[in-house]
């Protein structure tokens, strides 16, 4: 087997896997990654929400926010979890055909 | 250690724009030289793997969580600046469909984790596996090594640059606009989880993997590439 089929089948793998990157937190009450709380939780944290940081904070809308679908709060974790491995799909899906596609672009011809 | 919008101000987010437009032109044009159409794939592979290692988040129990980045493997497979471009792809990704990195802080969060992360780290790994035979233990070692230096050095920045927006941006009255913590803390707390914990999960995975590709593929850890 090549070995590039070898990478993509541990990719595969590793996407099955990604739900722990969720599920792990959750059970052992972990927050957000520092520095990138959401503004009620900034609020709790600093008793305000900088003025800045509350207009910038909206400011793009992703179509799959924090790898879930829209409106997904309050969902189960295994809801969450199968988004999640959705997400994942979605994103490498969409890295690997940008990164092939500036690959191809700059790389040299016939080597 | 993906900055979200509103973190950095204004000042901060053209810098790092600006800083990163020269990395990202040397890097297509020196990938343009030096990347083989043979290696598209392991490209594509690269970024989708440091996309997907970033999703796996690590708690730290009743605290934050924080991840790996895979950029310093990418870098010893890849070369560095073919690195940088993987990496780049992945946290763009990243911030425009899954809102994970700010728009705005697309520039930082890029000169953190797809330039000084796949240096750091690349340049730490030829250092320290100099002469080392491919399939040598050294140069499992050696990528470990340089996976934690190299996360612990953008943690720092990312800590160093949340930590400035106090001082840059407050109200009359002292209430920061945008990030609010000081280096004071930001750094401590920044650095201090990367050094004790999630710097260990890019050393492991770093150091795996290439254990694993010196049995399967040797032919990827020659020397001469990126």
């Amino acid at each position: 087997m090549k070995i590039t089929t070898k990478l993509w089948i541990g990719l595969g793998v590793v996407i099955l896997l990604s739900p722990l990157g969720l599920l792990l937190p959750e059970h052992f009450k972990a927050g957000a990654a520092w520095g990138e709380w959401g503004i009620d939780e900034i609020k709790k944290l600093v008793g305000y929400v900088p003025k800045g940081l509350e207009k910038l904070a909206p400011l793009w809308n992703a179509p799959l926010p924090d790898y879930a679908f829209k409106g997904s709060e309050g969902k189960g974790l295994s809801h969450l979890s199968l988004a999640y491995i959705i997400s994942a799909v979605v994103g490498i899906a969409v890295t690997v055909g940008a990164s092939l596609l500036v690959g191809k672009l700059l790389a040299k011809k016939g080597k | 250690m993906h900055i979200p919008d509103g973190y950095l101000g204004p000042a901060t987010s053209g810098f790092f724009y600006v800083a990163m437009l020269p990395i990202w032109t040397a890097a297509a044009r020196i990938v343009k030289k030096t990347l083989k159409a043979k290696q598209v794939p392991l490209l594509a592979i690269g970024a989708a793997f440091s996309f997907v290692i970033m999703m796996f988040n690590i708690p730290i129990p009743g605290g934050s969580t924080g991840h790996a980045v895979g950029g310093v493997l990418a870098a010893i497979l890849l070369g560095p600046w073919a690195a940088c471009i993987a990496i780049t792809v992945a946290l763009v990704v990243q911030a425009l469909l899954f809102g994970d990195g700010g728009i705005t802080a697309i520039g930082a969060n890029c000169f953190n984790m797809a330039f000084v992360l796949p240096f750091m780290g690349y340049y730490l790994y030829k250092a320290l596996s100099r002469n080392a035979p491919v399939g040598s233990n050294r140069r499992v070692w050696a990528a470990g090594v340089a996976g934690y230096v190299g996360l612990n050095a953008a943690a720092f920045l990312t800590a160093v640059e949340f930590g400035l927006q106090p001082l840059l941006h407050h109200t009359a009255d002292g209430q920061a606009l945008y990030s609010p913590y000081g280096l004071n803390i930001a750094v401590p707390a920044m650095v201090g989880e990367h050094l004790l914990i999630f710097g260990w999960i890019e050393a492991i995975v770093t150091a795996l993997v290439i254990k694993f590709l010196q049995k399967q593929a040797p032919e990827l850890l020659q020397e001469g590439r990126g």
